[in-house]
């Protein structure tokens, strides 16, 4: 295999599995054989390294005063401004949350960990205003995220963010709540069509009792709990929670549910159905060990072959965090992440709903693709931004609360803001070989193939900066 | 009226093929003119493309209007003719007195004053207790299920003016058929394969697409059109370049001879004015107005934003009406759901969910009050319970006004309402 060959596969390998990589770390490991740097890759994500932006003693401390504050039906003016303020501050860690989530994927040497981290953030998809919550989910993804999938399942299963989220906390003995059932089912692990509702209904009265206490904290509510015989799948027995999770897992659509999404976010938006079989028997015969998955995948020959490389249009977090890390830009006001995530579709811990972003050709229309290609001079360049994106229905209360203090005439007209962002360029260019053509370059940033009409348009000789800014602002620049 | 230069650039066929092809043949039914064949329109033709203006008249158009956060229906049109209104809402209900009385029973907020006129014009219907079974209460899934019609169970990823698009009938096929007057794109305009598209300022995105750089990148591009993903981007900027060129030149001419108030919702409806008078072959618009979740002092709040949307509203249809417009727009308001019944502790109301939906026009069948009032004694757990599926009245517009059969649409057949 020549060098110049793997040089394009690890490239291939490192957009897919991580956020792209340096020209210095692709030579160095174009050097080696694939299946090493595949080794190597997933050698580098063993460590996990847990978000703790939120203190447990803190955010406990809040949940019990909110809690309070809720049972009760008059509240002082004290008590009103004290719950207002608490919304105030989880409104802001939850902003602090999203941009620690993003700026560690920006920054990460662990990236095939936090690539699997958003995958799963998407997979089980969750909505809680309940910042330190939402941590908690985010954290059980990425410590499991390459690890065993029936851990995590078990894991997202308890947390707090997802039986607040799918209604468990409602669901007792004699009145079942089935969402979170239906979900576990239909989204989570066998697909639409692979159950009944009967199904649905019984596994329902399994999970009944499955709560969280005050301190946030997972707990089995024996008194709550449904202990009847319950029928699934045609087994008949006093099934609890984890037994339903166990049949769920024993039936291999399971593993091809979750192998075709793997494919879809990893390979293809249109999935073969022959590589899809064969990543699931693995997945299932490896007793769903995610890292066994992954690593059949990576070391495919189809993983590589033409139909897969430079065809998938990048999420705009894999778009936000690639142009980031590949310039090694510096966000002096990180909120812009949030406000760029938003405008393009992908406001993360805001999934649109359980079943997450859909993903390929829904990330585009005009004006996302318009915002998308200027982007890179506006982050880059530190460019101006003249759109102001839509507000989250869930901040509408916010929008209520501040509306009182603007004037009607002005709310919608906002002060000029720029990106205010640094990209290191002589980290960047120092990356670069000595005499690197921008042509050269041009291969290295784009992941299809090359045609003529861009060949022209950067053999004018701009300098490697500019040269960089165009290519990025490209259409051939959303895909990988 | 189309950017003729466009044609010099081989890489527009796609899109100007499908532009001339259409004035092509409203040239020909203007003219009485029939012939089959040939795509091409033969350059002698071009300069009668101005002709086919005439034609746009029969346009019919569709303004969606969001109000996001849940809207309080109840304050909003009053049922002050139901003693169990003032009894739940003691300190934030609006006094019989102020109320603007439609009927024995509703009449609308004070701060609707605006709308008095339109009301007693017959431009105005109010449907009460639009909803849907299994009501959420979350902002977020309540707004995902009204932008894309779904079930409350049910995940649908595209909305249901974007599934009108890729319905693909003779109306809906341009790449602005669907405009939303904002800097993003709703769900509820996204389809499959076609897409709405977002601007808040069509001279800007003109500007925007007739950059240097984006122009070069739109020469020679043939070679991608065949592509899956890479032939999907370009195909989206071609046409994002085309229908900014259209919606720039078609309405760049037009002065609004009517003065709007100052806000933000305001400037959105003159937009949509302007585009619609002009003659823009846009079937669908959706603008929005955001702050209605009024959880606290709800009585400014809400008050201040119905005033901004009714005043908007007013000079929005009475610019139609004097541009001989109102008899083809049709006018929706929703919200993703209303409030509960009973006020809080905080003079506010909580999510709720059956709501009032209004409907403008010029050629409203039923005008006035639809139904009956909100039953106020036969409540869900202290809400409403809804009249009509807010499917019914997505229904009877994608029927009788859109001209498409709404089971196409909505995955399965809707009755139709009377209102139009």
């Amino acid at each position: 295999m020549s060098t110049k060959d793997n040089f394009l596969k690890v490239k291939h390998l490192y957009n897919r599995a991580g956020f792209g990589v340096s020209y210095t770390d692709l030579q160095k490991l174009s050097k080696k054989n694939l299946d090493k740097v595949v080794d190597n890759l997933l050698k580098d994500s063993q460590k996990d390294d847990p978000i703790n932006l939120i203190n447990d003693f803190e955010s406990k401390r809040q949940l019990l005063v909110q809690a309070g504050l809720y049972a009760k039906k008059d509240l002082t003016d004290d008590e009103k401004k004290m719950r207002q303020q608490i919304i105030r501050e989880q409104n802001e860690v939850s902003r602090d949350l999203n941009i620690a989530f993003i700026t560690k994927m920006i920054n990460t040497d662990a990236p095939l960990r936090e690539k699997m981290t958003l995958f799963w953030h998407g997979h089980f998809a969750c909505r809680s205003n309940n910042p330190f919550f939402a941590q908690q989910l985010n954290n059980i993804q990425r410590a499991n995220a390459l690890g065993s999938f029936k851990t995590l399942l078990v894991e997202v299963s308890k947390s707090p963010a997802m039986l607040q989220y799918l209604n468990n906390q409602q669901n007792k003995k004699g009145k079942p709540n089935e969402n979170f059932a239906r979900e576990l089912m239909e989204l989570f692990t066998l697909g639409r069509g692979n159950y009944t509702e009967q199904d649905i209904k019984e596994s329902a009265r399994s999970f009944t009792g499955w709560m969280y206490d005050k301190d946030g904290s997972f707990i089995f509510r024996q008194n709550l709990h449904d202990t009847g015989t319950k029928t699934f799948f045609g087994k008949i027995g006093n099934f609890e929670g984890e037994n339903i999770i166990d049949i769920i897992l024993e039936k291999p659509e399971t593993a091809q549910f979750i192998a075709r999404k793997v494919y879809q976010f990893f390979v293809n938006d249109n999935p073969n159905e022959t590589h899809v079989k064969e990543l699931a028997t693995h997945f299932y015969n490896s007793k769903y060990d995610i890292a066994a998955m992954m690593k059949k995948m990576f070391t495919s020959d189809w993983f590589y072959s033409p139909e897969n490389v430079g065809t998938k249009i990048k999420s705009p977090a894999e778009f936000l965090v690639g142009l980031s890390r590949e310039f090694y830009v510096t966000y002096n006001k990180p909120q812009v992440l949030i406000q760029l995530q938003s405008s393009l579709g992908q406001y993360l811990f805001n999934p649109p709903n359980v079943a997450g972003w859909p993903g390929g050709q829904s990330w585009i229309d005009s004006s996302s693709l318009m915002l998308r290609m200027r982007i890179p001079s506006l982050v880059l360049n530190d460019g101006e931004i003249d759109f102001s994106g839509k507000a989250d229905p869930e901040d509408e209360a916010v929008i209520a609360l501040s509306r009182t203090a603007t004037t009607n005439a002005n709310a919608n007209m906002k002060p000029k803001s720029y990106v205010n962002a640094n990209a290191d360029w002589p980290k960047f260019l120092n990356t670069l070989p000595k005499g690197l053509t921008p042509l050269a370059l041009t291969e290295f940033l784009l992941q299809p193939k090359l045609n003529t009409k861009i060949t022209t348009m950067v053999s004018d000789n701009k300098g490697l900066r500019s040269t960089a800014v165009e290519i990025t602002s490209m259409p051939e620049y959303q895909l990988c | 009226m189309f950017d003729r230069r466009l044609a010099k650039h081989p890489g527009h066929e796609p899109s100007t093929k499908k532009l001339y092809t259409m004035n092509r043949r409203n040239f020909l039914r203007n003219t009485g003119f029939v012939a089959a064949g040939s795509l091409f329109v033969p350059a002698f033709m071009k300069p009668l493309e101005a002709m086919a203006l005439d034609e746009l008249s029969l346009y019919k158009n569709l303004v969606v209007v969001q109000l996001s956060g849940g809207n309080d229906g109840l304050n909003t049109v009053i049922p002050f003719g139901n003693d169990i209104y003032y009894q739940k809402r003691k300190s934030i209900a609006i006094k019989p007195e102020e109320v603007i009385r439609l009927n024995d029973m509703q009449g609308l907020n004070p701060n609707m004053a605006a709308l008095q006129e339109i009301y007693d014009q017959g431009w105005m219907t109010i449907i009460n207790d639009v909803g849907y079974p299994n009501p959420d209460r979350s902002h977020f899934r309540s707004m995902d299920i009204w932008q894309t019609g779904s079930d409350s169970n049910q995940f649908l990823s595209t909305g249901w003016i974007g599934r009108y698009l890729d319905s693909n009938c003779q109306t809906c096929k341009f790449p602005y058929t669907a405009i939303e007057v904002d800097d993003s794109l709703s769900l509820a305009m996204k389809g499959q394969t076609k897409k709405g598209i977002a601007l808040k300022d069509p001279a800007a995105l003109f500007r925007n697409t007739n950059d240097p750089f984006f122009k070069a990148m739109l020469q020679n591009d043939k070679e991608h059109l065949d592509e899956d993903n890479l032939g999907y981007l370009y195909k989206t900027m071609i046409e994002t370049s085309s229908s900014a060129s259209y919606i720039q030149n078609t309405s760049k001419v037009y002065q609004s001879k009517s003065t709007y108030p100052t806000s933000g919702f305001a400037n959105q409806l003159k937009t949509v004015s302007k585009f619609i008078s002009s003659g823009l072959k846009t079937r669908v618009y959706y603008v929005s107005l955001s702050g209605f979740d009024t959880h606290v002092n709800q009585i400014g709040q809400q008050g201040n934003l119905l005033k901004q949307y009714s005043e908007g509203m007013a000079a929005f249809l009475k610019d139609l009406k004097s541009n001989n417009k109102l008899e083809d727009t049709l006018v929706i308001t929703f919200s993703e759901f209303g409030r509960r019944v009973e006020q809080n502790a905080s003079n506010g109301t909580d999510h709720g969910t059956a709501n009032n939906m209004f409907v403008f026009g010029g050629k409203l069948k039923k005008q006035g009050i639809f139904n009956a009032a909100p039953n106020l004694s036969d409540l869900d757990t202290g809400d409403l319970k809804y009249q009509l599926d807010f499917r019914q009245v997505y229904g009877t517009i994608l029927d009788k006004w859109l001209d498409v059969n709404n089971a196409d649409i909505l995955n399965k057949k809707f009755n139709t309402l009377d209102f139009i």
